[in-house]
């Protein structure tokens, strides 16, 4: 664990506290088998809101507390190890970032307080197919009388139901694979012509379909520059790729701690299966999966605290690493709680399918390491 | 320390600037002393040098002042090493004296042993060597059977030891000895004796990487003073595995040791120069270069998690959870890399000898062979996991 100061500590224990008793991992069930495809009550994310962490980074003077990326990747931290769900990843932490860095005055005023309050939801409308892949935007941005109109399809946007807007990738030049070409649009989640469909994935979580046919948008929503969006988006989702690993960390860390509580009490052949060696080792080699794991996540979380010229680097490591430690701990998880495990009454279950969601969103293990690979000259 | 401001910091900064810029022969720069009085007498400059430090105690820098020591805090004992780093002084006071036995001596020992053994090592004087392993006991250490008899007047030790590293340079001996053969870890002593005592005899292992770090020792009838007891009669065990826990560090994070298998050269421009690239300028084989890329990732976590361990260690929250893992994950990382870079290299990076092979090739044969050893010495990869998950973990042990 990083050193932290005391009011970080504070609150990290608040968000502990809050979580386990207002979002334990029953609440995500318990949306789930109502139907809720949020996997949030909007209840509890209004005291999230209230709690002030929807507005960990935002600026103080757009009505946040500005208390820094490592800070609300405490929260993300803690919200992971229930799988308590919220949009606070993408929305109040990548898409600020964003705002912070390439809006305008007026385009920051009009959503940071509204998102530090939790009144605005800003999800992330990039991909178009059901692997990540931002270069390939085809969505069609066109001139139109001083604005833009938008046609074409988004695909798996996380937290795109709930959304009351999103930050839109578009193409207005350069053909599908280009990095030139992409411009980002803030698109109203009532726009005219803009149409959305829930996906139903097996961690119960929120995935919308997005159809844009012929949503206009006045030339005041382009977020940073026109055709030369590729950098921002990047960057943006970076942040939302390290949000992501502090969840991933708490989770893992939470599946962990859960399956090493039945190693210690599970008995067979007379003794507590945590007494069997073969056991032991793996529960040492997650052990010490996590302790890498945490580094590179707090790394990344302060590198952007630091705006760190190496920040592309650092998010790559943070998901791949994390990437790599879910999935063994989701893995064993269900493995060493043998058959118990396999029952939709236990919660292993919920973390395997949400770990593989996480692990895929905003790039594969396997896509960040070759990322990493590519920047480090291989 | 709480009375030591910035001012201070800076008044020692000079202090040690102006004493290394007096006292630090410049053709030493980037020579590791310590590692050439390993293993033989050193003269000129280096000796020059190692004299220097050894007086001013700076190479035992937190060491107490009474024993030879340098008495600096931990903040002015970075400052040193700040400063000597700006120069590409290292210290040439080294071995296992300043790792592993001397600390534990100043913990266990009494006053007359302090006095007598710890300023030799401070001045990098004397050379020990560590009396541990036997044939029958190796990763069950407690299991060892060397025989330590009370004779009235002395100690009359008969028994075997190998692994024993750096013995056939080595001036004396911290050894575990058997005391009590009725119990197991309650009848384990530690004591000390002179390598040149009648009945020591040594003989250096050949391995596969072709040298002999380490040796057998074998101990008849050797007689061993009283005063080189340490501790209790049958309360060895516990000094042992204190010194173990120094051995550990030293092995890992806190020595370096590990953190230099991983800082390696990245090898990015090996796979470049022996691999060569495709038509978009990336490492031409797939398969490899992935597995490169895994590689160098997981070293960049472990460097990151020794920067963390650091930084929690210096936040006053105690020594770190992470540190438990440190020595498996550095060895591993090391041998990940250079077995790599045997496939990167062909075979090339087998070169045993002669002047076919660059020095990089022959160095590279011997490091992966000689690295096998990491993995197994101051506790094997499977000791520290079942350290992990009993220690660290709370799992129990199997009934």
């Amino acid at each position: 664990m990083a050193v932290l100061t005391e009011e970080q500590s504070m609150l990290r224990d608040a968000a502990r506290a809050w979580v386990q008793e207002k979002a334990p991992v029953g609440a995500l069930r318990k949306a789930r088998d109502s139907g809720n495809l949020r996997g949030y009550d909007p209840a509890a994310f209004a005291e999230m809101a209230e709690m002030g962490w929807a507005g960990v980074v935002v600026p103080e003077a757009h009505g946040g507390s500005e208390f820094g990326y490592l800070s609300l990747g405490l929260v993300l931290e803690e919200l992971g190890r229930t799988l308590a769900a919220s949009p606070l990843a993408v929305s109040a932490m990548a898409v600020v970032s964003a705002l912070v860095r390439a809006g305008s005055d007026a385009q920051k005023a009009a959503w940071l307080p509204a998102i530090a309050v939790g009144e605005a939801i800003v999800a992330i409308a990039v991909d178009e197919g059901p692997r990540h892949d931002p270069a390939r935007t085809a969505l069609k941005a066109e001139a139109s009388g001083g604005g833009w109109t938008l046609s074409g399809q988004k695909a798996f946007v996380a937290e795109g139901m709930a959304a009351t807007a999103f930050l839109v990738a578009a193409r207005t030049g350069g053909t599908p694979g280009d990095e030139a070409g992409i411009t980002l649009f803030l698109v109203p989640g009532d726009a005219a012509g803009l149409a959305r469909a829930s996906r139903h994935a097996a961690d119960s979580r929120d995935y919308a379909g997005l159809t844009f046919d012929g949503v206009s948008v006045g030339a005041d929503a382009v977020l940073g520059e026109v055709g030369a969006g590729h950098d921002l988006l990047e960057r943006t989702l970076d942040v939302a790729r390290i949000g992501l690993s502090a969840e991933m960390l708490g989770m893992a860390t939470q599946a962990f701690e859960t399956t090493l509580d039945y190693l210690k009490t599970r008995v067979q052949f007379g003794q507590t299966i945590g007494s069997f060696q073969a056991l032991q080792h793996r529960a040492a080699k997650m052990f010490s999966e996590l302790e890498l794991t945490r580094s590179c996540v707090e790394a990344a979380l302060s590198a952007i605290d630091q705006d760190a010229a190496n920040l592309a680097e650092q998010a790559a490591l943070a998901k791949a690493v994390a990437g790599d430690t879910l999935n063994l701990i989701s893995r064993e998880m269900v493995q060493m709680h043998g058959g118990i495990g396999m029952t939709d009454a236990h919660d292993a279950g919920l973390y395997l399918k949400r770990a593989r969601a996480l692990e895929v969103l905003f790039g594969t293990t396997a896509w960040h390491r070759d990322r990493w690979g590519r920047m480090h000259g291989y | 320390m709480a009375d030591f401001g910035a001012a201070d910091a800076e008044a020692f900064r000079v202090e040690v600037r102006d004493w290394l810029a007096a006292n630090f022969p410049p053709s030493l720069a980037g020579v590791d002393v310590a590692m050439l009085n390993a293993t033989g007498p050193v003269d000129g400059d280096a000796l020059l040098w190692k004299q220097r430090v050894g007086e001013k105690g700076w190479g035992t820098p937190t060491w107490p002042r009474e024993y030879g020591g340098g008495g600096l805090s931990r903040e002015q004992a970075r400052i040193l090493q700040q400063e000597m780093n700006r120069i590409g002084a290292r210290n040439p006071i080294g071995g296992m004296g300043i790792m592993m036995f001397g600390p534990t001596l100043l913990e266990y020992g009494n006053e007359e042993q302090k006095q007598r053994h710890i300023p030799p090592i401070c001045r990098g004087e004397i050379r020990w060597c560590q009396g541990y392993s036997e044939p029958g006991a190796g990763s069950d250490l407690a299991a060892l059977q060397t025989r330590c008899e009370d004779m009235g007047d002395h100690f009359l030790v008969n028994g075997q030891k190998i692994w024993t590293s750096g013995a056939q340079y080595a001036d004396w001996c911290f050894c575990l000895v058997r005391t009590d053969f009725n119990t197991k870890h309650e009848g384990i002593s530690f004591i000390l004796f002179d390598m040149k005592t009648p009945g020591v005899e040594v003989r250096p292992i050949r391995l596969i990487s072709g040298v002999s770090p380490f040796c057998e020792t074998f101990l008849t009838d050797v007689k061993v003073p009283k005063e080189n007891l340490v501790g209790e009669l049958n309360k060895g065990w516990t000094i042992g595995k204190r010194l173990l826990q120094h051995e550990r560090n030293s092995l890992s994070g806190g020595g370096g040791s590990a953190g230099r298998f991983a800082a390696g050269t990245p090898l990015e421009q090996l796979a470049r120069d022996y691999v060569g690239v495709d038509g978009t300028g990336r490492i031409a084989d797939p398969d490899l270069r992935s597995r490169i890329i895994r590689h160098q990732m997981e070293a960049r976590a472990f460097m990151l998690t020794l920067m963390r361990a650091q930084a929690e260690a210096k936040g006053g929250g105690g020594p770190s959870n992470a540190t438990s893992i440190m020595k498996n994950v550095g060895s591993k990382v090391g041998q990940d890399r250079a077995e790599l870079a045997i496939e990167i290299m062909g075979l090339a990076g087998l070169g045993w000898e002669g002047d076919g092979y660059t020095k990089q090739e022959l160095e590279q044969t011997r490091n992966w062979l000689g690295g096998k050893a990491t993995t197994i010495y101051g506790g094997s990869a499977e000791i520290q996991n079942n350290i992990i998950a009993k220690r660290i973990l709370g799992l129990l042990d199997h009934q």
